[in-house]
């Protein structure tokens, strides 16, 4: 089934329950729904807030193709992926990936791959405020955020259930 | 793709590109976008970086290391060793720290 993911990059928060709402009302073959969402973690008290930048454009562009993959690979249902860029304090939410399936085991994989891709192919970058409110510099990339990716496809030749 | 596809004008060794920067390598540059013409020796994405790299302190600081600069060509992934063909857009970037 073709389906068409939503995906949204915008400054302002979202609400978890609604995007639920959404992504499940007229589909009633869905029976699992998994949801990951980041959240801004003040480092033990040294941050003050984190800035966003994005690449207007590619952003949902690099997103949506993510959504695609996923559901090529796994039989979803809906898929929501919204990232938000600008200022986000600890507390606030910084990206949701919602999959939803008949069953549980493709929304739990299909809402993990999402994740790995999307932080290692979505044009985000994130600048850390310090807690004085000077300018704490960029967030360096992680290699385990590029080792995430390889574990897919590692499992590329496994069968899809 | 082809050099035949090329609208003949009277500077034929270029052609303008929109270039856009982020993060630190928008910092360093000193701005977010610029036109640049591109000289048609230019092939490969990395041939844009090593050309980019000698135009000016800001360039150099930003791609000292050519390697770990990620580029989009028209919004989209490119490898180093890809040709830039006629992208309008080429983005230039820091690894990606979404998510």
């Amino acid at each position: 089934m073709a389906i068409k993911p939503v995906i949204r990059v915008q400054r302002d928060d979202f609400d978890i329950a609604r995007e639920i709402a959404l992504a499940t009302a007229g589909h009633p073959g869905i029976g699992a729904v998994v949801t990951f969402s980041g959240i801004c973690r003040d480092d033990g008290g040294s941050l003050a807030a984190l800035e966003l930048e994005h690449y207007p454009g590619m952003a949902e562009r690099a997103i949506n193709e993510i959504a695609l993959q996923a559901a090529e690979r796994w039989p979803l249902q809906a898929i929501t992926a919204i990232h938000r860029y600008g200022r986000v304090e600890p507390g606030e939410n910084i990206v949701l990936v919602l999959a939803a399936s008949a069953h549980r085991q493709a929304a739990f994989d299909g809402a993990a791959f999402l994740m790995d891709f999307l932080k290692s192919k979505a044009p985000f970058w994130k600048k850390l405020i310090a807690a004085d409110g000077s300018d704490g510099g960029w967030v360096d990339a992680k290699e385990s955020d590029d080792e995430a990716l390889q574990r897919w496809s590692a499992a590329e030749g496994f069968e899809r259930s | 793709m082809t050099i035949s596809e090329q609208v003949p004008n009277t500077s034929s060794t270029s052609r303008p590109v929109k270039l856009v920067y982020f993060a630190w390598v928008r910092e360093r540059i000193g701005v977010a976008q610029e036109e640049m013409a591109i000289p048609s020796s230019v092939v490969t994405v990395r041939d844009l970086l090593h050309w980019l790299k000698d135009r000016g302190e800001g360039y150099e600081q930003a791609l000292q290391v050519p390697d770990v600069i990620r580029v989009a060509l028209d919004h989209e992934h490119a490898d180093h060793d890809e040709p830039i063909g006629n992208a309008r857009e080429i983005g230039l970037f820091p690894p990606m720290t979404g998510g």
